[in-house]
């Protein structure tokens, strides 16, 4: 008899007068007792709607049942078969607009927690030492991959899996991309990314760091080297601004350099190598996930932190968690405003940021209302720290040295259904394609690329 | 990781190191940098590129201690390796102008050496003035009287070539009707400041190579950005070279100072625990 409780068992959390003086995970997770209750709630329903909401198609009522009978090690076998990443993904993915969105059991109460089952299964294997994977056997074909953020290492392992020979190229020191210098330790603890990354390690993947595709070299080189399909999942982060005056000044940061301090460099450490500023007040202006990993992490740093953005409450594109654990962290939300200028003292140094009030007009495009500038209403919010998230770029370097290969006028690349560019045997996914998005929607990008790089390689072989 | 394959001190407080580091060596060129850690607790540090050579797979770079970083980079030895090196980085420099005057201050004369090599090795007629305070600190004379079609070497106290600035050379240059098509200053930003503020009053068309706090040195987070003609600019791929015309300076020169409480903290906690060291 499946549980018919209307609610999702709690995910256990760190209080938040204690986690803000600390960068622990803040969701703890489900224990296997939670989790066998949990997953005793889903219906096993014939037409399994929950698997067309994942980018990745994992087979989602079928790991569950293996949960509800307490068999995690099936589950996570089950899980494997279609994700690389599963501790990852049970962490960071929306599942609030994908499986769960579809759930059955969400029509009448909430969803199944599959996210947190998905997560509860891949940290019991991990925490049990699961026995390291096999390499598969090897089919003779190289194929290439331009940065390790998720897009790429999901294609890589899919790549590896079919036996192709895959040399994952990387401009920054470590692999992870965004899931090691933008998501905070806070959400998705580093050691996890780094042993999701070492599976594939496992798995042949050869992984070469400080290589910049574009400088150190060029596409048109890693094809003369003999790699036979390329994937670019070079990502979009090129951090915007707002070419206002005075974002030149002391403490002005983008969201990527503050977090890439923050969380890469760890320059939260006592005696980091690496300084960051400890704010006293800081503004982070823009509303979505980035904007509250970096209001979280100035939290962190002891600072007050308010939250400008322009648009109403409703609008937040943040997930509704984050949003929430930002607010339960005493992160000051000032909705309806937009910074136009940012003051400083005679050292260089921000003392204040100038604000204009907003009211919200009529839908633009994107279905949201816009926000309209109320003339004459600008105030000062005194603030020693601003952090921009207001959104990233793919970043022009591998498209302007690259012959051949074309883009749309935000500078995203150019693909077909099968995910490949407009030069022959390049493939692209994840943000380099549609700008920024999720990481699932990243993941599922390399896996789909990954079985049209396969197709491609055996047609032309 | 990367292995020094030489090591060489030029001055009490510069050293020049070749790293093996193929994949940095193959593209690198006159005017780009890389970004390199000791050890994996180090911070990402940018240094230009003074010598490469693609077919030895050797990237050269001439570094002044000045920090917690530099200082630790001190202590290594040939043989020994760093964790990480990436690069190159930037724009390469643009080999134009006939008759050029390349302008090194300091340590950015290890900078200015590749670019007057590559005008040089273009068929360009290079003037180069050089600049130090005294004659302890002079780096790569002979290097750059190779390179050079003229030579000055101006010291603050006289010690070592003329007593001066360099600024004062080149405005002695250009008032004696040398033809000058080009200037390019490399070295503190006070120093490039200076020449710009002089070869404008001449308009003579001048390239500063700025010199930025960096982290990842890629584009994608925006620390070393900097205001040229108004606007906003990444100084590691949009540059490091800039109309110095264009540059504006006192902001530069005030970003520059961002962190120096904390960087002045860490120089002697690591000195301090190196001098312990040697003790025991």
């Amino acid at each position: 008899m499946p549980n018919m409780r209307m609610d999702k068992n709690p995910m256990p959390t760190q209080p938040a007068e204690e986690r803000i003086h600390n960068v622990d995970e803040v969701a703890q997770g489900y224990t296997a007792e939670m989790a066998i209750d949990e997953a005793k709630r889903c219906l096993s329903c014939k037409h399994k709607p929950c698997i067309s909401g994942c980018p990745v198609n994992i087979h989602i009522p079928e790991f569950i049942a293996k949960v509800a009978e307490g068999n995690f090690e099936e589950a996570y076998e089950i899980i494997s078969l279609t994700s690389s990443l599963p501790a990852i993904c049970g962490r960071v993915c929306p599942q609030e607009s994908q499986c769960e969105s579809k759930c059955v059991r969400g029509i009448k109460g909430e969803p199944v927690a599959i996210g947190r089952l998905e997560r509860f299964v891949a940290d019991y294997m991990r925490e049990k030492g699961e026995a390291p994977l096999k390499a598969p056997q090897r089919n003779g074909h190289k194929a290439a991959v331009i940065g390790a953020g998720p897009a790429g290492l999901t294609a890589a392992g899919d790549l590896a899996k079919l036996g192709y020979e895959v040399t994952v190229f990387e401009a920054l020191h470590t692999p992870g991309g965004v899931l090691m210098y933008g998501i905070p330790e806070f959400r998705l603890p580093k050691a996890i990314v780094q042993h999701e990354i070492q599976k594939l390690r496992d798995l042949g993947v050869e992984i070469v760091t400080n290589y910049v595709v574009g400088r150190s070299g060029t596409i048109e080189e890693l094809m003369n080297d003999g790699y036979e399909a390329i994937f670019v999942g070079s990502g979009a982060g090129l951090p915007n601004f707002m070419n206002m005056e005075g974002e030149e000044l002391k403490g002005v940061y983008s969201a990527n350099e503050f977090l890439t301090r923050f969380n890469l460099m760890k320059a939260y450490k006592e005696g980091s190598a690496t300084p960051i500023q400890h704010p006293t007040k800081t503004v982070v202006v823009g509303g979505g996930n980035v904007a509250m990993d970096a209001a979280r992490c100035a939290r962190r740093l002891g600072s007050e932190v308010h939250i400008v953005y322009r648009r109403s409450l409703e609008e937040l594109p943040a997930r509704k968690e984050e949003v929430e654990h930002a607010m339960e962290e005493g992160i000051i939300f000032d909705l309806l405003n937009n910074p136009v200028k940012v003051h400083g003292d005679e050292n260089g140094n921000v003392n204040a940021v100038e604000c204009i009030q907003m009211e919200l007009g009529e839908p633009d495009e994107s279905g949201r209302r816009r926000p309209i500038a109320k003339e004459g209403s600008n105030f000062m919010i005194d603030a020693d720290c601003m952090i921009m998230a207001i959104g990233t770029s793919p970043n022009p370097l591998i498209r302007s040295t690259t012959e051949g290969l074309e883009t749309n006028r935000k500078g995203c690349l150019i693909v077909n259904e099968d995910e490949m560019t407009t030069k022959d045997g390049v493939f692209a996914g994840g943000d380099a394609v549609t700008g920024a998005a999720t990481v699932i929607s990243a993941m599922g990008a390399g896996k789909k690329a990954a079985a049209a790089m396969d197709r491609y390689i055996q047609k032309n072989r | 990781m990367y292995r020094i394959l030489e090591k060489k001190v030029l001055n009490p407080t510069v050293i020049s190191i070749t790293v093996d580091a193929p994949h940095a060596a193959r593209h690198a060129k006159a005017g780009q940098f890389i970004i390199l850690r000791v050890d994996e607790d180090g911070e990402r540090v940018p240094f230009t590129i003074a010598a490469a050579d693609p077919e030895k797979g050797t990237v050269t770079i001439i570094y002044q201690v000045v920090g917690a970083t530099t200082r630790k980079l001190m202590e290594l030895e040939e043989g020994d390796e760093l964790a990480d090196f990436a690069g190159p980085l930037g724009k390469p420099s643009e080999i134009e102008g006939e008759n050029v005057v390349v302008i090194g201050g300091g340590v950015g004369c290890a900078i200015a050496l590749p670019t007057a090599k590559a005008f040089h090795d273009a068929g360009k007629n290079v003037t180069t003035i050089v600049g130090f305070r005294n004659k302890d600190l002079v780096i790569l004379e002979d290097e750059f009287r190779d390179v050079s079609d003229t030579y000055y070497l101006m010291s603050d106290d006289g010690t070592a070539g003329e007593k001066g600035l360099v600024t004062a050379k080149l405005e002695e240059l250009i008032k004696s009707g040398q033809k000058i098509d080009k200037v390019i200053a490399i070295g503190p930003l006070v120093m490039m400041k200076s020449v710009c503020l002089l070869t404008r009053k001449y308009d003579i068309p001048t390239v500063v190579s700025m010199n930025p706090i960096m982290i990842d040195g890629t584009g994608m987070c925006g620390g070393c950005r900097l205001v040229v003609d108004g606007k906003m600019q990444f100084a590691c791929v949009d540059g490091p070279d800039f109309d110095g015309h264009k540059v504006d300076f006192d902001a530069a020169i005030s970003r520059n100072r961002a962190y120096m409480d904390k960087e002045r903290h860490n120089y002697e906690e690591t000195c301090n625990l190196l001098n312990k060291k040697e003790e025991a």
